[in-house]
């Protein structure tokens, strides 16, 4: 990136030597963050390093324990957001802050809704809404639910929402981590767009490349401390590994060659229908056997969400197959699926991976507390259960530590997906199912999940990918399977599999779902 | 984000002042009114308090808790278990009925067979009425909220119903059933409510309730099945995905919280009524319960002070009009204190919030409860 909108002159954002304590616990130690107009700014750091903890003070929901915030030169005190938005600074979260019930336009212009003398005035609402949609080249059906349009679609609307209303500093936290490829591609030309237009950018990212692709300088913070700031111009990816997490991280997955065994899943002429009834999975055969990893690249909104509901019970078809080990799971029950062989690493962690207000051992035995040694005669065993979360703690690197009886909503996003990832693991089946599983996670926490399901493999599992990744799908696949408006319109080998190819067979006919 | 536990820690003891602070700020704006009123607040309050503290009135005080903590044990559990079981009222009615047409038809069989009969009968008659209206929303996604409304009120004419019954209804003139057998009576001997000078409705209800209690409370934390139902209460989405039957849960919880509320019902009838009159209004118990509930923060042992806290009001609040206060002040002072409550509530729910709502964005609790509603 040259640094061709960047007013070195003009600081926007001054954060100096901020502290930020939770009882003895100390989140931020010291950090310095220097924004200046028209830049991209990145805050690196791994999960539960401080970044969130350092963002959340600069859009005021929380206040430092010491240190300054100076906005446009000026020292400001923020009580909440409502402070800092007025100082022009705009925050996309990484959890969606979305009315499910409500329609994107009113998601958007919630609370600056236009009004027509006493009543709302949504068609002018409507018309806002896709205009600014259009200018920044974001498409969005103005008139879907948000609880019926996927991950990568609220993502988008969330976006627009803090475009909309009109903040200067756009704070984006993990803003592509469900995206596309392709909707990546997107995002990164509409932060062009926008610095050019004056506006500054602070993105909180563990992907080292798109950092690389769209930042002018990046903030590193490890464990709550100031590393430094770099120009990325002059580092690579690794130096910014290595800054992140303190040692050296290999991208490379150690896959050793091996031969699949025989079929452990057998999709055959699958049908089923999306939320508005309209056919989405549309005749779709696919097989995965022992041993092997089979990836399913394609653009969100293809069928593979949909896919995935079916053969984990979550969603009923209208017709096919859908056999694990011979046993047709075919509309049963996640119960029945999970019984013949599923396990899951689902999608929306929050929704469907955890109960968020359960502690870290109650999540860990989700499927298993009416086994032994979890539970004797239908009474829990409390020894066993922490014991089990004890150990899951300690081999998943599930931070903070002896967090046994912390809820898991208090948990990094991170973290919350270790918990799910070592439990379904453990679970051991014959297949395993992952749907997006490094979403949002840093290179560290990226590296130990990827062992994992490797591992599955080796041992003998099926393991079934679906990811927006395709540096993923390629890395991991033994086989990756391009699906296509509800169907796999082409199988190919893992090894050697060429990115523009793969993404020329997954734009197809380039019909998107929207 | 790393926020320790020093943080929940600090949350959840600031939970138990939060109820201190409710119930204070309630007896505050109690005194305010009734200094508009003229009235002294010492000798209103003073008589509130002397009345609860002396045996005979401490002795009314249990007796008045003992449905009240058994029907916040039923709306505590639904809590817990993600139900809102606002039809305790009507299941506390049917549970009284079924004892008392158990208690009057098979007056004749021993006390030690008729009161087991009695409560089983109350139990299965309120976890009846509970797994009902389960069954209308696990089927046909009917909202329980509304059918347990109105089942309360089908329940109410159904008891008016079935007291005025010739074989149930009384052969006096009064408008009620005839009185239950001595047999199904958990009423003290009258030498012993004599010779200690207890009121003369001392019952041991109470021994049930705080069995009770201790028997919810090791449900919900020490059983699979309380394991169950709490995650369903709280993501019936991960609860599914986990492999958990969602429908099953739910009409097992209410049938537990209705079978509670059934129960509370012949206590009450068994240890203080002895008969059910005709109703010409609902009676509340199961209102009661869920303010009982609150109080109590869904706590089994918290319900048990809140009930007798709300036993100890009603019964000392029934003596205010002697010193000229209206007896109505007692509501005022819970509807104050449930206020508050429910005010903290929402805060606690904030919690796994890790970072808050935008302004004006609703909590997301209530965007979940949404989810929830439009799924069905």
């Amino acid at each position: 990136m040259a640094k061709q909108y960047v007013d070195m002159n003009t600081p926007v954002i001054e954060m100096r030597n901020i502290v930020k304590k939770f009882g003895d616990f100390t989140a931020n130690d010291g950090i310095n963050l220097t924004v200046h107009k028209g830049e991209i700014h990145a805050i690196l750091g791994e999960n539960g390093a401080g970044k969130s903890t350092l963002m959340n003070q600069l859009y005021g929901l929380l206040k430092p324990t010491s240190g300054d915030i100076l906005v446009n030169g000026k020292k400001i005190e923020m009580n909440n957001p409502r402070d800092a938005i007025a100082a022009g600074i705009g925050m996309v979260h990484q959890h969606f802050m979305l009315v499910q019930p409500f329609t994107v336009t009113e998601n958007i212009v919630l609370g600056t809704e236009p009004t027509k003398g006493v009543s709302l005035d949504m068609a002018t609402a409507r018309k806002n809404v896709v205009e600014i949609s259009e200018r920044y080249g974001l498409s969005i059906d103005p008139d879907a639910k948000i609880e019926d349009i996927s991950v990568g679609m609220q993502q988008r609307v969330e976006i627009l929402k803090a475009l909309y209303r009109g903040a200067d500093i756009l704070i984006l936290d993990e803003p592509t981590s469900s995206l596309t490829p392709q909707e990546i591609v997107e995002l990164i030309d509409i932060m062009h767009n926008l610095v050019k237009d004056g506006k500054s950018i602070i993105i909180i990212t563990h992907k080292l490349k798109e950092i690389k692709e769209s930042a002018d300088f990046c903030t590193i913070i490890r464990l709550g401390r100031y590393i430094g700031t770099v120009d990325v111009d002059t580092v690579t990816e690794s130096d910014l590994a290595s800054m992140m997490v303190g040692r050296n991280v290999t991208f490379k997955v150690d896959k050793p060659e091996q031969t699949p065994g025989e079929v452990v899943l057998d999709v055959q002429d699958l049908h089923c229908l999306d939320y508005r009834g309209i056919e989405i999975v549309r005749g779709l055969d696919l097989q995965v056997r022992r041993g092997e990893i089979v990836g399913i690249a394609g653009i969100d909104g293809n069928g593979q969400t949909e896919l995935v509901e079916v053969i984990t019970g979550l969603r009923k078809g209208t017709s096919g197959k859908v056999l694990v080990n011979g046993v047709d799971v075919f509309n049963k029950s996640p119960n029945f699926g999970f019984k013949h062989g599923v396990s899951s690493i689902p999608a929306d962690r929050q929704k469907h991976g955890l109960v968020l207000d359960f502690s870290i051992e109650d999540n860990l035995i989700l499927q298993n507390y009416g086994k032994e040694p979890y539970s004797q005669k239908n009474i829990l065993q409390r020894d066993p259960i922490f014991a089990h979360a004890t150990e899951s703690i300690e081999k998943y690197d599930i931070r903070p530590g002896n967090s046994e009886k912390r809820p898991a909503g208090t948990l990094s996003g991170g973290n919350q997906q270790k918990v799910i990832i070592a439990r379904e693991v453990q679970n051991d089946k014959d297949l395993l199912i992952a749907v997006n599983p490094t979403r949002g996670l840093d290179v560290g926490a990226i590296e130990y999940v990827h062992k994992y399901i490797v591992d599955q493999r080796n041992k003998g599992k099926a393991v079934l990918l679906v990811s927006f990744e395709l540096d993923e799908i390629m890395s991991l696949s033994d086989i990756i399977d391009v699906i296509f408006d509800g169907k796999i319109v082409a199988s190919l080998p893992g090894k050697g599999a060429d990115e523009n190819e793969l993404g020329l067979m997954m734009a197809g006919g380039g019909k998107k779902h929207e | 984000m790393s926020k320790k536990k020093g943080f929940l820690e600090f949350v959840a003891g600031n939970r138990f002042i939060h109820i201190l602070l409710s119930i204070l700020l309630g007896f505050l704006v109690g005194a305010i009114f009734l200094a508009i009123m003229g009235l002294s607040v010492g000798e209103a309050y003073g008589r509130l308090i002397t009345s609860v503290t002396s045996l005979k009135g401490f002795s009314y005080v249990i007796v008045y808790s003992i449905p009240y903590i058994v029907v916040g044990l039923s709306v505590a559990f639904s809590f817990k278990t993600g139900v809102f079981n606002i039809g305790a009222e009507g299941q506390f009615v049917m549970g009284s009925m079924a004892a008392a047409v158990v208690g009057i038809l098979a007056g004749g069989l021993p006390k030690i067979v008729l009161i087991p009969l009695c409560f089983l009968a109350a139990m299965l008659a309120g976890a009846i009425w509970g797994v009902i209206v389960g069954f209308l929303k696990t089927k046909w996604g009917i909202n329980e909220v509304l059918s347990m409304i109105m089942f309360n009120w089908v329940a109410f004419y159904l008891s008016n119903f079935i007291a005025g019954i010739p074989a149930i209804h009384s052969d006096g003139t009064a408008e009620a059933t005839k009185n239950i057998s001595d047999n199904a009576s958990t009423l003290l001997s009258k030498d012993l409510i004599n010779s200690l000078g207890l009121c003369p409705t001392a019952n041991w209800g109470i021994l049930v309730a705080i069995a009770v209690t201790v028997l919810v409370w090791f449900i919900i934390e020490k059983t699979t099945l309380g394991y169950e139902l709490k995650a369903v209460g709280s993501n019936k989405f991960a609860a599914e995905y986990g492999g958990i039957n969602v429908n099953r849960s739910i009409l097992t919880a209410l049938a537990i919280s209705g079978a509670l509320a059934g129960l509370g019902g012949s206590l009450q009838l068994m240890g203080m009524g002895s008969r059910i009159s005709v109703f010409s209004s609902q009676e509340g118990f199961g209102f009661a319960g869920i303010v009982v509930a609150l109080i109590g923060c869904s706590n089994p042992f918290g319900v048990l002070i809140a009930g007798i806290f709300y036993g100890a009001l009603t019964f000392g609040g029934s003596k205010l009009n002697l010193v000229g206060a209206p007896t109505q002040l007692i509501n005022v002072i819970v509807g104050t204190v449930v206020f508050f409550i429910a005010i903290s509530i929402i805060f606690q729910r904030l919690r796994y919030i890790r970072k808050p709502a935008k302004p004006k964005a609703p909590a997301p609790d209530k965007k979940a409860n949404g989810k929830e509603a439009a799924e069905k």
